[in-house]
């Protein structure tokens, strides 16, 4: 790999976007269970579900402040670093993130605001509604991005005329080969991310003997969305991988660690592949379980990595290892729903310690599942950056090595900062846990004048402090 | 309809920067005005006059870097390799910015940090949008590279001259006076009479600024010389210096009298004169002096595509925006906000 201004943009563009992923994935599922949980307060009246829709309103809040910003550098670095990329395919992909800004950033941002500050100011159906269209926003948000993403993975639907993509049918432009199985695994991969968020905190709570009722609601909703959703995720990332088999065969080759296209194909357990000497080292495997796998015959053959000249094929080790850290945090997640399930079924979940301190340590992991699978098809679709079409060494703008390692350092730097002390404050309001002292608006009707549910408490709204708590 | 396409696409990027530079004009204002106040309580008063707003406002800026790279492809790839720089520096001011609305809250009582991350980030993010403007008037260094079309040719600093250093301290004045007429609008009391005290030197600042550049581009530019001091275009371009140093007047005799609303939509009109202004002088140029609206267009069926999207959805997207803004009408006062 060359040390180069491609290189540098490369890392930029990885670094960036896997800062950024990771807050659009929690506030797709965590706008959906706020929205959840405003339904059922208004179906139910249970001061409990606004007490934590409340809650977890304050943690989206800073969540999606953290996305939107972290999303604004991407749709300019497109330009200042890809600028061969967006005039070749911009024709093309340019729409598809136009229409996410029309159909979704401006539902989102917008109705946030009724969403973060309409507690008290307006009637209850439009603040829940509010919230509901927040969460579809971030819904759409997902379509268009992951359509324009999946295109890049498996072009269609165009011509190329003077070396510059042209349009010739949207629908299969959008609908491309790869976007629905993109789009459903990564749909609910935000969905199963937030669950596993959920429980962790729910789960702190029960060990700390806090907010007891709420804590076992959290606890109740994150598992029985997880013994649903993470088996549901396995067999749609087997769907999704039996795609990308089809389309990018080079891809599952270097994530199987697979060489030699006449041979079965092993479930690799481990290994370290070797792009020198074309084998993996080291390597624990079972024979022929992944021919079965992937083409659901014992001795099934699939191309193999020297199948691909040198220059076709992606970099060994990330896909290899994404992939791997991928499949263990999704078996491990349903081995997690599955255990809470039963421990819930038999009444014993309240007093399973053993169950409660690993699921409350498990928060992260979601997201580093989320990266992995991320890194494992982003670098395995190397070295094109749209397949078969413009390779990533071809996209770059013409820029200066110097430019590009300023800015690179500046966002390492800015990034850690600032998403360190994001990280920091969502803790610091899960340590403050839900709010017990501000009481529900009325379902129905206006509330009498703005602010009128904190009226009981009015002399702590005049220092300022129990505003915040209305959040 | 291959000639009206790119003029189409060339108003409605021009409405989504005009929408850009007024909404979150007033709101990088009050970040530009926060260092001028002591006071924790004011400026928890002037942050909550934004917050249920400004994510909204910002979409306005993908929409504009978004709709740039959608309609015109070629220019895109132009510009932000020779604005590499300011763009950066500004999207990393926008972060700081931005998280410090909601981190300034849950940092409490310790929000000294987020008041300098709020204030320096939108100084910052202010200039390098005016850095990023006259790097544009005074046109990028583009040629044409065989196979790959027209191509950034300049150097990395191409943009640092006195002129983008003068248009970066124009807008930053200019989002302070849209920020203070917008405080005197939205809250009352001290904030008010601080605001309205404010305005008119940022008033007199943004007046002279706005003149130096209009007086600086045509002198510099042999075109935009032609463009405005020609007949019969002088003849007909005359009223525009005439109807700002107007609209100008009627702002200062609002802040002396007291009126709330009036400097406000004065010093948006401001900002609008001075965008026709700038339109004018541009025009036929989308990346002067290399790329023109057409030059830079992209394939008809993708501006069509978009366009037919854009034209149900823009109504759309105004109407709900107003309809937020009307729900958190009214004045914003001391130790009242939504937090």
């Amino acid at each position: 790999m060359d040390f180069d201004a491609t290189f540098l943009a490369r890392l930029q563009f990885a670094f960036t976007v896997s800062f950024h992923i990771v807050f659009p994935a929690f506030s797709i599922g965590t706008s959906a269970y706020i929205a959840t949980l405003l339904l059922l307060w208004s179906k139910t009246g249970a001061e409990r579900y606004h007490r934590l829709a409340r809650f977890w309103t304050k943690i989206f809040a800073v969540s999606f402040a953290m996305g939107v910003v972290s999303g604004i550098v991407l749709s300019y670095q497109f330009g200042t670093n890809w600028s061969r990329f967006s005039e070749v395919v911009g024709n093309v992909i340019g729409p598809l993130i136009g229409y996410e800004v029309l159909t979704a950033f401006f539902l989102e941002a917008t109705f946030l605001g009724i969403m973060l500050f309409g507690w008290t100011r307006v009637p209850s159906w439009l603040h829940v509604t509010s919230a509901c269209v927040v969460a579809v926003g971030t819904a759409i948000s997902g379509f268009w991005i992951l359509s324009a993403n999946s295109w890049m993975h498996t072009p269609a639907g165009f011509e190329m005329k003077d070396g510059v993509a042209h349009p010739v049918d949207w629908l299969q432009i959008i609908f491309n080969p790869s976007f629905p199985y993109r789009f459903t695994h990564m749909m609910i991969a935000a969905y199963l991310t937030t669950a596993v968020v959920v429980l962790a905190v729910g789960a702190r709570y029960l060990l700390a003997n806090k907010f007891g009722e709420d804590a076992r609601t959290m606890v109740r909703m994150a598992v029985g969305m997880i013994v649903v959703v993470a088996p549901l995720q396995a067999f749609v990332g087997d769907a999704h991988g039996l795609n990308t088999l089809e389309h990018q065969p080079a891809k599952i080759a270097a994530m199987e660690g697979h060489w030699d296209g006449s041979e079965p194909v092993a479930l690799s357990l481990f290994g370290w592949p070797n792009a020198a000497t074309e084998r993996t080292d080291f390597e624990l495997a079972i024979p022929n379980l992944s021919s079965l796998i992937l083409t659901h015959h014992w001795d099934g053959k699939i191309k193999g990595l020297k199948d691909f000249p040198r220059e076709d094929r992606p970099p060994l080790l990330a896909p290899y290892f994404g992939f791997r850290i991928m499949v263990a945090i999704g078996m491990l997640f349903i081995a997690t729903g599955v255990v809470g399930a039963w421990l819930l079924w038999k009444r014993r979940l309240w007093e399973a310690r053993w169950f409660l301190w690993p699921a409350s340590l498990m928060w992260p992991l979601g997201f580093v599942a989320i990266l992995s699978g991320w890194i494992t098809t982003e670098v395995g679709r190397q070295p094109w950056v749209v397949h078969g079409v413009l390779r990533t060494a071809d996209a770059v703008s013409p820029i200066s090595f110097t430019s590009v390692a300023i800015s690179l350092a500046l966002f390492v730097v800015v990034y850690c900062v600032v998403f360190s002390m994001g990280v920091f404050y969502v803790n610091r309001l899960i340590n403050r846990g839900p709010d017990a002292t501000v009481t529900a608006p009325p379902r129905h009707g206006q509330p009498s004048r703005p602010l009128s549910a904190a009226g009981e408490t009015m002399e702590a709204v005049l220092d300022g402090g129990a505003l915040e708590g209305t959040r | 309809m291959e000639w009206y396409l790119p003029l189409a696409w060339g108003l409605i990027i021009g409405a989504a920067v005009a929408m850009y530079v007024v909404l979150d004009g007033f709101d990088l204002g009050i970040g530009i005005l926060f260092p001028f106040t002591k006071n924790e309580h004011e400026r928890d008063q002037m942050m909550n006059t934004v917050a249920p707003f400004w994510d909204g406002n910002e979409t306005w800026l993908v929409l504009g870097g978004g709709g740039l790279w959608v309609a015109f492809p070629k220019a895109y790839a132009v510009v932000m390799p020779a604005l590499y720089l300011p763009v950066i520096v500004m999207l990393l001011a926008l972060i700081f910015r931005g998280v410090s609305f909601e981190f300034r809250w849950v940092a409490k009582p310790n929000k000294g940090v987020w008041n300098v991350a709020f204030a320096g980030g939108s100084i910052v993010a202010a200039f390098c949008q005016g850095l990023i403007l006259g790097g544009l008037l005074q046109g990028i260094d583009a040629q044409v590279v065989p196979g790959r079309g027209v191509q950034f040719a300049g150097g990395a600093l191409d943009w640092l001259t006195p002129f983008s250093l003068l248009c970066g301290v124009g807008v930053t004045l200019g989002y302070a006076l849209l920020g203070a007429t917008w405080l005197n609008m939205k809250t009352d009391g001290e904030v008010a009479r601080r605001s309205r005290a404010q305005a008119v030197p940022l008033l007199a600042a943004t007046l002279v600024a706005m003149a130096l550049v209009s007086l600086w581009t045509p002198f510099a530019i042999d075109r935009i010389w032609e463009r405005w001091f020609s007949w019969p275009n002088i003849g007909l371009l005359w009223p525009i210096p005439l109807v700002t140093a107007a609209v100008a007047w009627g702002v200062w005799k609002g802040l002396e009298n007291e009126r709330e609303i009036g400097p406000f939509l004065g010093s948006i009109a401001l900002f609008f004169l001075g965008f026709l202004g700038l339109a004018i002088s541009i025009w036929p140029y989308l990346v002067p002096p290399t790329l023109t609206f057409w030059d830079a267009a992209a394939a008809p069926a993708s501006q069509i595509f978009m366009a037919a999207g854009t034209i149900v959805l823009f109504p759309i997207i105004i109407g709900y925006t107003v309809f937020v803004y009307w729900l958190f009408r009214g004045k914003v006062r001391e130790g009242e906000g939504y937090h």
